[in-house]
């Protein structure tokens, strides 16, 4: 194959300067030493980072986040993992309907999912509530979770279930022995990227919480529109660096570039 | 006995996938279907929501030319990111493809990564790198020699067009990417020995090829953008609205939640038929390359 010419190679420099540099210049004016917005110029300080200590609803909605997504990315699984395993081994009437359900949550609007879920939990009385949170997190990351459990579930090698069943297990001792250690790479990924999901939405979560419930996203959301300080870039370089963890994680386990690219997910 | 099993296994499915469809028809359907409803009950300052059948919000929608501007911003923006990370995204996946395997997954790993970074976080640092006057891309353009004066970015559609674009562009470079896989690298040597130039096989070979691919990508970075709440919201500030950040408004400050749900509906629908419509145009017309 022929090789990038210089030109290619200027633009692609260009291109990843501008990838980049958003993020870069968040984490970057964190550490600066001044009172206002500029470059760490005169040396790098954590003087924002300790500011963090003195606003205690930060603190309280990076729990909220941090809790929220690890719950409802696991209830996700409790759904996704038998559907995935319907889907990956049955055919049957109705199995391209399901998956297609199943998967809308990727094509429906946010923004619409938060005023139907606004909606929704006010008048069934639980608008506000944690357990709301929960319930609409559930679906939004349920996509995620049920793609990275199907490409497991569709390339596992079921020799080994046979052979299990013809040593005498049956349901739960299978699945629990033999169907999950086989499939929890992808069940796993499946978590931290439906978490990553989960931890960095916005755009739903804005609509469902109230104080004392608010979200990292949303507080910051929140926070920006009155004014804009080196504060909230300190707090964003931590949620950068959350993220960053859960995606060391997922490349570990399973290939960050399998998630991304999608792969597998039909099954080859 | 093997009847039974098979009804066992035709049941099975079923049995495994219950438990999902129920909360899927329970917290997912019925709330859009009262979503919709919502769009039709009456409202007013001091009497809240009256859950009645009218046509009022949505005759409202159709009348009043502010909800036309608006609707046309959010499209001119979605229509406009959508061209931008074409442009830049596709010739990108192209050159990302052509570098050796090392570099090839770690500039992969660059530019998909955002993706999965905070929208708060990376809209954050535009609105850092616009800032006022003297933001830092304005200092830089001018030191360039690109312009004499400073333009302004933030609060206004470059600015939000702009990010938006730096937010959508992993999708663009993944679906192109994806298509750049199918593509037989055989195929461009051999119009190189039969006398193609390198811009001849770019617009003979590779274009028609990755077309779908930059199709698909642009499908997802348009409904994307035409629905996008974080950037427009803290780029555009509070005067420039879009679909999203107006649904936002009308739910949490005017609290007109009916009207909120007829903006919110619009916007789904007009999404999914645009959708729809343009996948199967691009299957029909590049059937031969999704077979």
């Amino acid at each position: 194959m022929r090789r990038n010419g210089p030109l290619a190679l200027i633009f692609h420099t260009f291109f990843v300067i501008v990838m980049v540099a958003p993020i870069l210049v968040v984490c970057l004016v964190a550490f600066t030493p001044e009172g206002f917005l500029s470059l760490p110029t005169n040396g790098f300080s954590l003087r924002w980072f300790k500011t963090i200590a003195n606003y205690p609803e930060f603190i309280h909605a990076f729990w909220v986040s941090l809790g929220l997504g690890a719950l409802s990315s696991f209830v996700a699984l409790l759904f996704a993992v038998p559907a995935a395993l319907a889907i990956a081994r049955y055919r049957f009437r109705g199995r391209d309907a399901l998956a297609a359900l199943f998967l809308s949550p990727l094509m429906i609007p946010h923004v619409v999912l938060g005023i139907a879920f606004l909606r929704f939990f006010t008048s069934a009385g639980l608008g506000g509530s944690f357990a709301a949170l929960i319930i609409a997190h559930v679906i939004i990351v349920f996509p995620f979770a049920l793609r990275l459990t199907l490409a497991a579930a569709t390339g596992m090698d079921r020799t080994v279930e046979i052979a299990a069943v013809s040593l005498g297990a049956g349901g739960w001792t299978l699945f629990r022995r033999v169907t999950l250690p086989l499939i929890l790479p992808g069940v796993i990924s499946g978590w931290a990227l439906a978490f990553i999901q989960s931890f960095d939405d916005l755009t739903m979560t804005v609509f469902l919480a109230a104080p004392g419930t608010e979200t990292l996203p949303v507080r910051m959301f929140l926070y920006i529109q009155d004014n804009i300080d080196p504060l909230v870039t300190s707090v964003s370089a931590c949620v950068i660096a959350v993220t960053m963890t859960a995606l060391i994680l997922l490349d570990r386990f399973y290939g960050l570039d399998r998630v991304l690219a999608g792969k597998g997910d039909t099954g080859r | 006995m093997s009847a039974v099993a098979e009804e066992r296994s035709a049941r099975a499915p079923w049995a495994l996938t219950a438990p999902a469809l129920m909360l899927f028809v329970g917290v997912l359907l019925i709330p859009l279907a009262m979503t919709v409803m919502l769009s039709f009950h009456d409202w007013g300052q001091y009497k809240g929501i009256e859950p009645v059948f009218i046509l009022k919000n949505w005759h409202e929608i159709a009348t009043d030319p502010y909800y036309a501007e608006m609707f046309w911003r959010t499209f001119r923006i979605a229509i406009l990111t959508t061209l931008l990370t074409a442009l830049l995204g596709a010739p990108e996946a192209y050159i990302l493809n052509r570098m050796s395997g090392r570099w090839k997954s770690f500039f992969l790993l660059v530019i998909l990564g955002p993706l999965l970074i905070s929208v708060v976080a990376r809209t954050l640092g535009w609105a850092l790198l616009f800032g006022g006057n003297n933001g830092l891309v304005n200092k830089l353009l001018m030191s360039l020699g690109v312009m004499r004066s400073p333009i302004p970015f933030m609060f206004t559609e470059t600015g939000m067009i702009i990010a938006l674009a730096h937010v959508m562009m992993p999708f663009m470079v993944l679906s192109v990417w994806a298509a750049l896989q199918r593509l037989d690298p055989q195929i461009e040597n051999a119009a190189m020995s039969l006398g193609a130039g390198p811009a001849t096989i770019i617009r003979r070979i590779i274009m028609p090829q990755i077309m779908p691919g930059v199709l698909s990508g642009a499908i997802i970075v348009f409904s994307l953008s035409a629905s996008a709440f974080a950037t427009p919201a803290i780029i555009g500030g509070r005067r420039l609205k879009v679909a999203a950040t107006l649904a936002y408004d009308e739910f949490l400050n005017t609290l007109n939640w009916p009207l909120g749900a007829a903006v919110a509906t619009l916007l789904l629908v007009a999404l999914v038929l645009i959708v729809v419509g343009s996948n199967a145009l691009i299957e029909r017309r590049y059937a031969e390359v999704f077979r």
